[in-house]
């Protein structure tokens, strides 16, 4: 395990997030609504863990009075949680719109109509 | 309340909405209860004014002061001193003669409400002007004056004209009140205050201030435009289409005279400086001459009451510009009777108009004899606007010229000579008028059925008013108009008027000479234009104002145009690429400007465990896999999920046990309701996108990810500050609970999450919006060829659900009653009993399902986002009763019988509420897009 001694999770958590947003980024950017779902879907995971851990990482410090002497900061976590659940609204706000476009518009292309067309 | 304030509420408030109410039906009788109202309304505003007046002429200026924003200096002040009650009892008393004028001028197919409404609302705004003490508050009335203006200008809008005119002129006095604001906002930070009571004090230290040219120009612009000065004259002409009432009004009495007013109002404060005199009257003598002789050229009436408007108007600032107190009084004594005798005129045109059909002098002529009365009365006022004795404007002209005799200005010897120019001119159209409408032959090619009269008494009577006055005044003007000019000139000044004498004979002088020379040659420039030029043949030319405005507005539309079809061709790929792109930009922008880049920080960081590399190769690899083979759709949404599980292991692993808990049970809901969504949709994504587009694509991500990944290194080995401890701090002894997210989401931050709430619910009711009754046909088999299976469910699952279902909701309930002290909550516990209900759907299918919880194709969900929203809403209010702010909770920890203590806290009703709206929203989403995909078979 010598060869990873120096990996911090700092280093993870900020390389994972990058990873994911260029994923999600390029998802996002294609043509096809099926597609930019998931990317928006990548983007929100991305953005959420980004947002909790700008209150630091914490390893088993849950910021719950009364077990232990340190408590993880409690304010992103409770900003992203709400943030979690919009994001589920939005996601399916997003996926029905998709399904409503296509049927008006009989592709399933972003901008309503095929390429070339 | 305050008389000040009650003045100007009561067109803006009572007025307004008494007209608006009346006028709906647009039958006779209402007509005339609208009619009455409004003049009702009037002549209790002038009333009120009368009732303050003594004091004014007593010497005092009446205050008031309301606080609106005290902390940015702002309160709602008002003012009435000589200059403001000269202008209310002006606005307030034409105001008067329109509202009758109008009510015989309007025809029955116009809506009467509509336009009294809107006169109420333009008298309110004048008041407002006038009558304000703040500056801010003065410029809110100004730009209300400008909307006002441009509604009733446009009160006709199935005529093209008077749309356009409207535009053209909100585009200008609009546009200049905007440079004022800048103007105002410089004033007030120069002299400290924004109430005009301390701003006029404080004359010395705002001219010393090195910004007052500034702030001087600004100002200027804002009253050069609304008062029609040379250059920003056009659009007066062009808001002629207006009906005329409304040009007799604003565009003569009301409200070209706000920038006047303006002038006048901030004389003491910025006026008496070379600089003032030589821009100010500069442009007030350009005007009084070019507008003048413009208008001698104009065939319709109105187009030559409008330059002559233009005229007098120069006349005034001219005045005003100039350091001589006497000019003040002269001013002032001239903003009276230009808006007496050019009232007069304008609703002498209308009737013209009204009578004959057209308002063409070539057409018209010799109406002396068809319509006496009004000829009478509108030769009257033509003699006071071209300045002959006996009648009111020659005494103020006369004034006129002895201030441009006297003037120091640098234009010398030119003053006297432009302003003979000037009543040259104005003799001339004056003259003009009255020939080529009264006299000169008989009226040609008028409409067949135009029977010119005298109009009926209502209409008449104002302007026989008006008339008379021009008469009185001229012959006895110390004992009318004198002790209005006397406290409006001394307010102008800021203190004593000089010596003067209103008085028709002042001896034979140099300004009676000019008078006599403009008279004589005025008359002879017109009978000669007339014979020898032949006036009537005459055409304008194409170059004007107006023309170059339309240029310059045509120019700016077609650039906009460009500009936009340069980065939207309808392309939402392009338009998502264009914003990444300009995000990454902004957020390097930083990085770039500063003179060392920031480095890793000194926080001590934590030694990653296999587990955690493990995890995060995990993670890699799905992302990678996903980006590479995300055309096929059903495996990306997979590898989507795992990426979504590896979220919820970082939550489990770095000590946020409820984000864990929520990011798991939405992920089984959002998973499920992609399925679903992607069961309608092609199963596979086609391979359309060029190498090029790809490359582009892949440099954007991999800017905006090495971007994000960056910043949160930087982030995250920074030391750690938080307003966070206080919510540790007070979370037992304040929120009565243990778990600090859940205490934060229901009681620190209530509100926030009551928004939030809110935002689910209407994306819920979005869904359903998008989607109600939507049914779309789901192909029979896969892209394979397979055929679906329509077998009835499983009886294991079926009989496992029905198991799983009461414990699950057991287990959310639990979940949801200890979520104030340990894991768990509203959010969480509502997001669990969703995913057992959709294990439901699953299991029995929707149609059954949806029969077992009465979810009528989603469409009762949206009680259930409602129920959920107002008992959080109920709780919140609740801490009314208690004299708290809104959802202030309380808690207890009363004990009961087997259960032992129980802590119990107010937020908890409010996090049911939004278990409730979870709950709704959720299924909402779910069985909308299930009834959508109805399966076809028999």
């Amino acid at each position: 395990m010598s060869l990873f001694a120096n990996i911090s999770m700092e280093f993870l958590v900020a390389s994972g997030i990058g990873w994911v947003t260029a994923c999600g980024v390029y998802l996002m950017l294609r043509g096809r609504s099926f597609p930019v779902v998931l990317g928006l879907t990548l983007l929100g995971y991305a953005v959420n863990i980004f947002i909790f851990v700008m209150g630091r990482l914490w390893s088993a410090a849950p910021p719950i009075l009364g077990q232990g002497d340190v408590q993880a900061d409690p304010l992103p976590q409770a900003l992203v949680l709400t943030a979690i659940v919009i994001g589920f609204a939005t996601t399916g706000f997003v996926i029905e719109l998709a399904l409503r476009s296509r049927a008006e518009s009989g592709t399933d292309h972003v901008d309503g109509r095929e390429p070339g067309a | 309340m305050n008389p000040l304030a009650t003045i100007v509420l009561l067109p803006l408030v009572a007025g307004t909405l008494l007209c608006f109410a009346f006028g709906r039906d647009n039958s006779p009788a209402r007509r005339l209860l609208t009619a009455l109202v409004a003049g009702a309304v009037t002549l209790t505003a002038l009333g009120m004014l009368l009732s303050l007046a003594p004091q004014v002429f007593a010497g005092q200026t009446l205050v008031a002061h309301t606080d609106w924003v005290p902390s940015l200096g702002l309160s709602i002040g008002w003012r009435l001193d000589g200059l403001a009650l000269m202008f209310a009892l002006l606005i307030t008393g034409i105001g008067s003669l329109i509202v009758l004028y109008a009510h015989f001028y309007l025809a029955e197919s116009d809506p009467a409400g509509k336009f009294y409404t809107l006169l109420m609302l333009f008298m309110a705004a004048m008041l407002g002007i006038v009558m304000s003490d703040n500056i801010m508050l003065l410029v809110v009335f100004w730009e209300l004056t400008s909307v006002s203006s441009f509604l009733l200008v446009g009160y006709w809008g199935h005529k093209e004209e008077a749309r356009a005119g409207a535009r053209m002129a909100l585009a200008v006095t609009g546009g200049g009140g905007l440079v004022m604001l800048a103007g105002f906002v410089l004033l007030g930070q120069i002299a400290g205050s924004y109430e005009l009571s301390d701003i006029l004090q404080r004359g010395d230290v705002i001219k010393a201030d090195p910004l007052y040219p500034v702030m001087l120009v600004l100002i200027l612009v804002g009253c050069f435009t609304k008062s029609a000065q040379v250059p920003f004259h056009f659009w007066l002409p062009e808001a002629m289409a207006a009906p005329t009432p409304v040009s007799a009004y604003l565009h003569s009495a009301t409200m070209v005279k706000a920038g006047i007013f303006l002038l006048a109002r901030l004389y003491p404060a910025v006026g008496g400086t070379d600089l003032f005199e030589g821009i100010v009257a500069s442009f007030g003598l350009a005007t009084v001459a070019f507008a003048a002789w413009v208008a001698i050229f104009k065939h319709d009436l109105k187009g030559l009451l409008a330059y002559s408007t233009v005229s007098h108007l120069g006349f005034i600032t001219f005045l005003i510009g100039l350091n001589s107190p006497l000019s003040a009084v002269a001013a002032v004594f001239h903003i009276l009777n230009h808006a007496t005798f050019k009232a007069a005129l304008f609703m002498s045109a209308g009737i013209v108009d009204h009578e004959c059909g057209t308002r063409d002098m070539r057409r018209l002529g010799g109406l002396l004899r068809l319509m006496p009365w009004t000829a009478t009365f509108a030769m009257t006022a033509a003699a006071a606007m071209a300045g002959i004795p006996l009648f009111n404007g020659f005494l103020s002209k006369e004034m006129f010229f002895h201030e441009a005799v006297e003037a120091t200005m640098f234009w010398g010897a030119a003053v006297p000579v432009v302003a003979t120019f000037a009543g040259v001119c104005s003799m001339a159209y004056s003259l003009r008028l009255v020939h080529d409408t009264f006299f000169n032959g008989s009226p040609k090619d008028l409409p067949a059925d135009a029977h010119p009269h005298d109009p009926p008494f209502g209409m008449l009577a104002p302007v026989a008013l008006l008339a008379v006055l021009c008469v009185v005044v001229g012959v006895i003007p110390a004992l009318t108009y004198g002790p209005l000019v006397e406290v409006a000139a001394r307010a102008l000044l800021g203190g004593d008027t000089p010596d003067y004498h209103l008085a028709l004979w002042h001896g034979f002088n140099l300004p009676l000479l000019m008078s006599g020379v403009a008279v004589v040659v005025g008359a002879a420039l017109y009978v000669a234009l007339q014979r020898v030029f032949r006036l009537h043949g005459y055409t304008p030319r194409a170059f004007s104002g107006k023309a170059t405005f339309t240029c310059l507005i045509d120019g700016l539309f077609g650039f906009a145009g460009r500009l936009t079809a340069r980065f939207e061709n309808g392309s939402l790929q392009r338009s998502l690429a264009l914003m990444v792109a300009f995000a990454i930009v902004l957020a390097a922008a930083p990085f770039w400007a500063a003179d060392t880049l920031p480095g890793t920080g000194p926080r001590e960081l934590m030694p990653a465990s296999p587990l955690a590399l493990a995890v995060w190769v995990l993670l890699l690899a799905s992302a990678t896999m996903l980006v590479l083979t995300h055309h096929n759709r059903f495996q990306a949404l997979v590898l989507t999920g795992v990426v979504g599980l590896v979220t919820a292991f970082t939550f489990v692993g770095l000590s946020a046990p409820d984000l864990a808990l929520t990011q798991l049970s939405v992920e089984v809901v959002s998973t499920v309701l992609l399925l679903m969504g992607l069961a309608l949709l092609p199963q596979r994504t086609p391979f359309e996108s060029g190498a090029l587009r790809r490359g582009r694509d892949a440099l954007l991500a991999v800017f905006a990810g090495g971007g994000v990944a960056g910043l949160t290194w930087l982030m995250l080995t920074r030391t750690h500050e938080s307003i966070s401890w206080f919510f540790l701090d007070k979370s037992l002894s304040e929120g009565g609970g243990t778990n600090v997210v859940n205490v934060i989401l229901v009681d620190f931050r209530g509100y926030d999450t009551f928004g939030e709430i809110t935002v689910l619910g209407i994306a819920g009711i979005g869904v359903l919006a998008l989607l109600d009754g939507f049914r779309t046909r789901r192909p029979d088999a896969d892209p394979d060829g397979r055929r679906w299976a329509y077998e009835e469910q499983p009886l294991l699952l079926r009989v496992a659900a029905r198991v799983v279902l009461p414990l699950a909701l057991l287990v959310s309930a639990y979940i949801f009653w200890r979520g104030h002290n340990v894991p768990g909550g509203g959010f969480i516990a509502g997001l669990i009993t969703a995913v057992a209900l959709v294990m439901q759907y699953m299991a029995l299918g929707q149609a059954r399902a949806e029969a077992l919880l009465h979810g009528a194709a989603g469409r009762r969900f949206s009680r259930w986002i409602g129920s959920g929203l107002a008992i959080a809403g109920l709780t919140g209010i609740g801490a009314f009763w208690f004299g708290r702010p809104f959802l202030t909770s309380a808690h207890g920890h009363p004990a009961l019988p087997l259960l032992g203590e129980l802590p119990l806290a107010s937020a908890a009703a409010f996090d049911l509420g939004v278990y409730i709206t979870v709950v709704g929203a959720t299924m909402l989403t779910l069985s909308v897009l299930g009834a959508a995909s109805k399966e076809q078979h028999g």
